[in-house]
């Protein structure tokens, strides 16, 4: 199992969060995982993105440049990266603020309006778990309750009141997945 | 303590705490500035100190000064900063003092950017400062191996005398990765009697200085200097090979890149061509051991580097006109891929195109 996989979107939309949280649930399950943020003279509402990969074996490149999975916030990401996706990979997109469709054939696309939804959820910012929760159950590899436990060690305890709305997007995204 | 998720450069910093280092004198500059950031945390709460100098330059001297007095003690940067440090790394040579100095480099000549780079290769292995001198660098690839060889550099700092140097790269600095830092072995004791913490009316003066006014005295501390050298050059050489048994081309390759080029070995390997990986740890001393090994053997090497070209000089001397030395890199911050490696692995080994390089 090796899954190479780029998050990207706006700064501030809890990219690098969910590149972390997929980190620690692989870490979790006794998996090898790393995870590298691209960084450089960012601005504020500029772009980020992460890569995180999980395998079996030892971790070789932490960088991805042809991701098995990706998952685009917004309309520069997708543009970024939608054509770097592999043939046979995943590209989940936030269709509430991605405007293009994905053309390729050759690669599995789920969109999602994350964004309406999370609001609809009553939070905003919770458009991150959404995406995660139908890529965890899209791909398979990692259990969500991994990711739960992930949550526990990436927020302080004072944040832990907001696991339980975290759970609800999880699962929210997770139950989209099915009709795809 | 179990398997942590961290930031390499904490990861240099948490390691250096396990290792008793207690005094860190720094300045920040992206792409190590967590390092500085942990260490004001960490340190006082271990009873140890740090502070954030004016500039590079003072932080040097800081360690200068807590280093005479024999404890343990780190200064960070990143290369337009470490370029400031070199003046004070000379000194310290002169005088004999022990420090571990961390280089996460940065694309370069000039400030540069801050992206991931290798640039700063010649700077750290053939001595950026002034004078007759070499330190020991060592170079890690994963998270992992910063915690093992940040306590080794500590060691080797106070066993001879010596500031040694950790070099990674931004990438380095920048990952995360699961880390374990093992159950704290007692530390090695080294003598220390050099160090000034005052007389109490015990002996003479100690004296720590760089500064020989006579030719002869200075040309007898030289010779000193110089038989150290070779003791560590015997003594604190480390690499790592892969795969290099029935290799027909050898890819050599040190910290985050040699992981990069795995993958193109992995790759090429299932194809059938035979590829092998030679890893330098230590850049000083070069390991030339397993040049020695294969050098008649194989059919070349391809040195790989986030540079114009450095490390290809000391591959050349250490494979000594035995078999052709190839090279590939990027330069500015921009990384190799595995893609990129794998292609010059089929244009040099599959004999797509590929011309000797002078014979050499």
């Amino acid at each position: 199992m090796l899954q190479e996989i780029i998050i990207a979107g706006f700064g501030g939309q809890g990219v690098m969060s969910m590149g972390q949280l997929i980190a620690y649930a692989g870490m979790i399950e006794e998996k090898n995982v790393s995870w590298l943020p691209s960084y450089g003279p960012e601005q504020r509402g500029g772009t980020a993105n992460c890569a995180v990969v999980v395998s079996d074996q030892q971790v070789g490149s932490p960088l991805v440049s042809n991701p098995s999975a990706v998952i685009v916030l917004n309309n520069p990401s997708f543009d970024k990266f939608e054509p770097k996706v592999r043939p046979g990979g995943l590209l989940i997109s936030n269709s509430s603020l991605v405007a293009r469709k994905s053309e390729r054939e050759d690669i599995k696309v789920i969109d999602i309006r994350a964004t309406d939804l999370a609001n609809e959820l009553g939070n905003s910012r919770i458009t991150n778990m959404i995406l995660l929760g139908a890529f965890i159950e899209y791909s398979k590899f990692l259990s969500e309750n991994s990711i739960i436990e992930s949550l526990k060690k990436v927020l302080s305890e004072d944040k832990y009141h907001l696991i339980d709305i975290n759970k609800r997007a999880l699962r929210k995204g997770a139950e989209l997945v099915a009709v795809f | 303590m179990g398997k942590v998720l961290m930031k390499g450069n904490e990861v240099l910093a948490e390691a250096a705490v396990h290792a008793d280092c207690r005094y860190y004198f720094g300045y920040p500059i992206t792409p190590q500035s967590e390092l500085v950031a942990y260490m004001a945390r960490r340190l006082p709460e271990v009873g140890g100190l740090f502070l954030q100098a004016e500039s590079e330059i003072a932080a040097i001297n800081m360690v200068y000064g807590a280093a005479s007095t024999g404890v343990r003690v780190m200064t960070s940067s990143s290369s337009p900063g470490f370029s400031l440090k070199q003046e004070g790394i000379s000194y310290l040579v002169g005088s004999e003092l022990p420090a571990v100095i961390v280089n996460i480099v940065r694309g370069g000549p000039g400030l540069g950017n801050i992206q991931p780079a290798q640039s700063d290769y010649f700077q750290v292995t053939k001595g950026g400062g002034h004078g007759d001198y070499h330190i020991p660098v060592l170079a890690p690839s994963t998270l992992q191996e910063i915690v093992d060889l940040t306590m080794d550099a500590f060691d080797i700092a106070d066993k001879y005398r010596s500031p040694v140097i950790i070099m990674g790269d931004g990438m380095l600095g920048q990952m995360m990765e699961p880390v374990e830092f093992k159950e704290k072995v007692e530390s090695k004791q080294f003598d220390k009697s050099w160090a000034t913490t005052g007389t109490r009316g015990d002996g003479g003066p100690k004296i720590i200085t760089s500064l020989e006014l006579d030719a002869d005295s200075l040309e007898k501390r030289n010779t000193l200097l110089q038989k150290k050298f070779a003791e560590m050059k015997e003594q604190e050489v480390r690499y790592e090979t892969y795969c290099t048994e029935d290799a027909d081309y050898i890819i050599v390759a040190y910290g985050t890149v040699a992981r990069i080029a795995m993958n193109a070995i992995n790759k090429a390997r299932e194809t059938g061509l035979k590829i092998g990986l030679i890893r330098p740890i230590s850049l000083w001393p070069f390991p030339e051991k397993p040049f020695e090994e294969t050098r008649k053997r194989v059919k070349g090497y391809i040195s790989v580097e986030m540079s114009a070209g450095q490390m290809i000089e000391d591959v050349r001397l250490a494979v000594n006109g035995h078999a052709p030395v190839d090279f590939y890199g990027r330069t500015g911050g921009v990384v190799p891929t595995q893609e990129e490696i794998y292609e010059k692995i089929i244009t040099v080994a599959g004999g797509l195109k590929y011309e000797h390089e002078n014979g050499i």
